[in-house]
C-alpha cells in the first residue's frame, strides 16, 4: 500500500516538473501508437467496410478469422515481425530493426485486426437500416462503403481508439523488435519493464500511473468531442 | 421556372406472373400488372398481404422468386435512373438536411448539384433548415426531405411504400400534398397505404392484395364504390381481413 | 442485390479451388479496390517518412552503431555512465539492445548488431571460432556474489563459493537461478559443476529457475526469501532487496570477466566497421578503461578494467 501512495507522489513530481526523460519516453509512445493507429486504420477502415458489404463464398471463415486474429498474442507478432527485420530476414536489407519504425509495423499488424473486425461489425450492422435507401439510389458498392464510413464516424472512433489503447499498452512486440534502446525505442511500456527489472517499483509504478492517465485523458477528450458532435449532428 | 417531364422512357412497367417466396413461406403468388405514365397507383391491403414486398419488386430491390418485371426499356441503368423510392422510415445521413439532398444528386453525376438540391428544399418547403442535421428534424420534416431527395432526381417513377404512416396529420397532409405535386409535373406515383381516406385523396388506379394475391384492380372510383371482390368490399366496410 | 453495382468478378473467381478459394476472393477484390490500394500506400508512406525522419531523440541520425549487450550490464547502470563520454569525443551515438548472452550472440549472428559486448568467454571464444566475431578484446571485469536471507539457514557467510553451493544443497534452502542462458546463468552453472553438484536434482523443489533476466530473478528471490547468484553491479542498484543481503563475496573465482567483439563484416557487409571499431578502440584505451573505473554506485566501485594490449607479435 505504501509502495503504491509513494507512487502517485512520484508520479505527480514527475509530471509536475516535466522531467525530460519522462517527456521524451512518453513522447515517443504517443508517436509510435498514434502513427501505428493511423496505418492501421488507412487500412483497417476500407478493408472492414468492404467486408461487411461483401458477399463471397467464405466470407463467414474470414469475419471469424478477422475475429481471432484480435486475440493476437503481442509477443508472437513481435518475433514474426524482429525475423522478418532481422538482417538475417527478407526485409534486413531495411535496417529497420531496433528503431521507433520496426515498432510501429509491429503495433499496426497488431491492432490492425481489431480495428478492422470493429469495423466489420458496426458497418455491417448500419447496412442493415441503410441498404435499401442506398440501393435505390443506385449508390455502387464504393459508394456505399464511403457513405457509411463517414456516417458511422462516430462509432468508428471508438474502433480507432480501442485499436490505440491497445498499441499503447503493448509492450511484448516493441521490447523484441525495438530492444528498448535508452532515447531511440524506450517507450512507457518497455521503460517500465526495465524499471521493474531493476527493482524499482515504485519508478515503474509512478510510470503506470502516468501511462494511464495518458490514455484516459485521450479517451477522454475523444469522448468529449464525439458528444458535441453527437449533439450537432445527431 | 418551369420543369417538365421527360417523354416516358422506362414506362410502361409490367409484372408478369410475380411471385416471391422467402423461407418456404409464399408472400405473393401470380401477381400481374401494369404501371402506365401519369397515373397515381395505389396498391392497398391488410398487414401480411404483400405490398411492400410487391413494391420491393417493381423497384427491383428484391428479386422474384416467380414471373418477371419488365421495363419497356433494355438499358438497365437509364430504368434504374428513373425511378425513386421513399420509404416508411426516412433514412438521413449524418449530415445536413441540404447535404442530404446533395448526395443523392451526386451519385447522378448532375452538373449543378447545388441548384438542384436548393431547388428540391424550395418545393417541399425546407429551405430553412437547409443547414441543420437532417437526424435532429423531426419524422415529418424528414420524410420531406426524402421526398425532396427523390424529387431531385426528377424520376419517371416514385415508389412510396406507406410514407405517412408513422406520421401525424398535419405531416401526413404536407406529404400528400408533396406527392401531388410531384405527380403534376409528370412523375408516375406508386404507393402503398392501408388508410383508406389517403388512398381516396390520391389514387386514380387501386390494386387490392390479399394474401399475396392481387384480388382487384380497378379504378379508384369503381373501386371505393361497387368493389368488384369481397375481399375488398370487406376491406373498405372496415373489416378485419385474415 | 440487384441493384448495387457490384463487382462481377466474384463469378469468375468462383472457378477456383475451394481450398484457396476464400484466400482468392479476397486478394482479387482487394486489387480491385483501388480506394484500398491508396489507404495501403498512404499507410506505407506514413511508416516510412516516419523511419527516414529519424528514429526517436537523436541527434546524429546516421551517426550510431548498435551494440548488442546483456540485461545486467545495463542494469548496473555502467552505460549511462560511459556512453555519453564516448559520444561527447567522437559524436557516435550508442544504441545499447540489451538481452541475455546467448539471445546478444544470436542477434549479432544474424548481423543485427555491430558490436557485441558480453561476459562469456566460453561462449565468445566460440563466437570467434565460427567467424562471427573478431578482434576480441578483454575490456573490464566485475565479480558475482551470492546474495541469501539474512537469517542465512545454509550457513554460507563467507569467502568460499563452492562449499557454500555444497551447504544449500545439503540444507536444500531455496536457490533462485536466471535459468535463461545468460553469461551470469552459465557461470552459475559452471560453479554448481565445480561443487559437484547437478542443480537439476532440486528443480522444482528448492531449485528454483525464473527463466528471466537477473532483476526479475532478484525480485523472485526477494520474494520467496531464496539465495541467489547475481553480479554485483546488478545487485547494487537493485532496490527491492527484501530481506536479502550478500552472503558470499571476494572469492577470486567469482570473477566475471567482460569481452568485446566486432560483428565480422566478413559474414555481414553492414556492419559498421570503423565506428565499431571506434568505440572497441575506446573502451580498451587509456580514457575508456578510466571513464569503466570511475563508476561507481554507492562509493563501490563495480567494474575494474583489465585490457592488456597483446604484443605486436613477433
Amino acid at each position: 500500500m505504501q509502495e503504491i501512495s509513494q507512487s502517485f507522489s512520484l508520479a505527480f513530481v514527475l509530471i509536475a516538473s516535466f522531467d525530460g526523460a519522462l517527456l521524451s519516453i512518453a513522447g515517443l509512445s504517443l508517436r509510435v501508437s498514434g502513427i501505428a493507429v493511423l496505418a492501421a486504420s488507412l487500412l483497417a477502415l476500407p478493408f472492414g467496410a468492404w467486408l461487411a458489404l461483401a458477399r463471397f463464398p467464405g466470407r463467414q471463415g474470414v469475419i471469424a478469422m478477422l475475429n481471432g486474429m484480435m486475440g493476437l498474442p503481442p509477443v508472437v507478432v513481435g518475433l514474426l515481425v524482429y525475423l522478418l527485420l532481422s538482417r538475417a530476414g527478407p526485409l534486413g536489407a531495411l535496417g529497420m530493426l531496433f528503431t521507433p519504425s520496426a515498432m510501429m509495423i509491429a503495433q499496426a499488424l497488431l491492432i490492425f485486426p481489431i480495428i478492422a473486425a470493429l469495423v466489420r461489425q458496426v458497418i455491417e450492422d448500419a447496412w442493415g437500416e441503410y441498404r435499401e435507401q442506398l440501393v435505390s439510389l443506385n449508390a455502387s458498392r464504393g459508394q456505399c462503403i464511403r457513405a457509411l464510413l463517414w456516417d458511422m464516424r462516430f462509432t468508428l472512433t471508438t474502433a480507432v481508439l480501442a485499436g490505440f489503447g491497445r498499441a499503447i499498452a503493448e509492450v511484448g512486440a516493441v521490447m523484441i523488435v525495438g530492444g528498448n534502446i535508452d532515447g531511440v525505442t524506450r517507450v512507457m511500456t518497455t521503460a517500465i519493464a526495465l524499471e521493474t527489472s531493476k527493482g524499482d517499483l515504485p519508478l515503474a509504478l509512478a510510470l503506470g500511473v502516468v501511462l494511464i492517465a495518458m490514455v484516459v485523458i485521450i479517451n477522454l477528450v475523444a469522448q468529449m468531442i464525439k458528444t458535441t458532435a453527437m449533439r450537432k449532428h445527431g | 421556372m418551369a420543369e417538365v417531364m421527360n417523354p416516358p422512357r422506362a414506362l410502361p412497367l409490367s409484372a408478369e406472373r410475380l411471385g416471391f417466396a422467402a423461407g418456404g413461406v409464399t408472400v405473393l403468388n401470380e401477381v400481374s400488372l401494369s404501371i402506365t405514365s401519369g397515373s397515381r397507383n395505389i396498391v392497398m391491403g391488410s398487414n401480411g398481404a404483400g405490398k411492400s414486398v410487391l413494391m420491393r419488386l417493381l423497384h427491383g430491390l428484391l428479386t422474384p422468386t416467380a414471373g418477371a418485371v419488365k421495363w419497356s426499356n433494355t438499358d438497365m441503368a437509364l430504368v434504374r435512373r428513373s425511378q425513386a423510392m421513399v420509404f416508411q422510415r426516412p433514412v438521413m445521413l449524418r449530415r445536413s438536411v441540404r447535404e442530404n439532398v446533395e448526395f443523392a444528386l451526386k451519385l447522378t453525376g448532375h452538373e449543378n448539384v447545388h441548384r438542384a438540391a436548393e431547388a428540391a428544399l424550395e418545393r417541399v418547403g425546407l429551405v430553412h433548415l437547409a443547414d441543420r442535421a437532417a437526424r435532429l428534424c423531426s419524422g415529418g420534416e424528414q420524410q420531406r426531405i426524402a421526398l425532396a431527395r427523390a424529387w431531385a432526381l426528377q424520376p419517371e417513377v416514385l415508389f412510396l411504400d406507406e410514407p405517412t404512416a408513422s406520421l401525424d396529420p398535419a405531416a401526413t397532409r404536407a406529404i400528400e400534398e408533396t406527392i401531388t405535386a410531384i405527380h403534376a409535373q409528370g412523375t408516375t406515383i406508386v404507393m402503398t397505404t392501408h388508410d383508406l381516406g389517403q388512398a381516396k385523396r390520391i389514387a386514380d388506379r387501386v390494386l387490392f392484395l390479399h394474401h399475396g394475391r392481387l384480388v382487384e384492380d380497378t379504378s379508384a372510383d369503381i373501386f371505393f364504390q361497387q368493389p368488384q371482390s369481397p375481399e375488398a368490399a370487406a376491406f373498405i366496410r372496415g373489416e378485419l381481413l385474415w | 442485390m440487384v441493384k448495387c453495382n457490384a463487382v462481377t468478378n466474384v463469378e469468375s473467381a468462383k472457378h477456383i479451388t475451394v481450398i484457396s478459394n476464400k484466400a482468392r476472393n479476397l486478394l482479387l477484390h482487394l486489387a480491385m479496390k483501388s480506394r484500398f490500394l491508396v489507404a495501403a500506400l498512404l499507410g506505407m508512406t506514413a511508416l516510412t517518412v516516419s523511419h527516414l525522419n529519424g528514429a526517436g531523440m537523436t541527434h546524429a541520425q546516421d551517426k550510431f552503431i548498435v551494440v548488442a549487450s546483456t540485461t545486467s550490464t545495463q542494469d548496473s547502470g555502467l552505460f549511462g555512465h560511459i556512453l555519453p563520454l564516448f559520444k561527447a569525443k567522437t559524436g557516435i551515438d550508442v544504441r545499447v539492445v540489451a538481452q541475455g548472452t546467448g539471445q546478444a550472440l544470436a542477434t549479432a549472428k544474424k548481423g543485427d548488431a555491430d558490436v557485441v559486448f558480453v561476459h562469456d568467454k566460453v561462449a565468445e571464444a566460440k563466437f570467434v571460432g565460427e567467424g562471427f566475431g573478431i578482434d576480441r578484446r578483454e575490456v573490464m571485469y566485475n565479480d558475482f556474489v551470492i546474495v541469501g536471507p539474512k537469517s542465512d539457514p545454509a550457513k554460507t557467510t563467507g569467502t568460499d563459493v563452492i562449499a557454500a553451493l555444497k551447504k544449500i544443497e545439503a540444507a536444500k534452502t531455496p536457490f533462485a537461478s536466471r535459468g535463461d542462458k545468460s553469461g551470469t546463468h552459465a557461470a552459475e552453472l559452471r560453479y554448481w559443476k565445480a561443487a559437484d553438484i547437478d542443480p537439476q536434482t532440486g528443480k522444482g523443489t528448492w531449485y528454483r529457475e525464473t527463466g528471466s533476466g537477473m532483476g526479475p530473478t532478484l525480485n523472485t528471490a526477494s520474494a520467496m526469501n531464496a539465495y541467489v547468484f547475481t553480479d554485483r553491479g546488478t545487485w547494487l542498484s537493485f532496490k527491492n532487496r527484501g530481506e536479502l543481503t550478500i552472503a558470499v563475496e571476494g572469492d577470486t573465482k567469482l570473477f566475471n570477466q567482460y569481452g568485446v567483439m566486432l560483428v565480422n563484416p566478413a559474414k555481414h557487409a553492414h556492419v559498421k566497421k570503423d565506428m565499431g571499431m571506434q568505440f572497441i578502440e575506446w573502451l580498451t584505451s587509456a580514457e575508456g578503461q578510466a571513464a569503466i573505473a570511475a563508476y561507481k554506485i554507492e562509493g563501490q566501485q563495480l567494474f575494474f578494467p583489465n585490457y592488456v594490449a597483446l604484443k605486436k607479435a613477433a
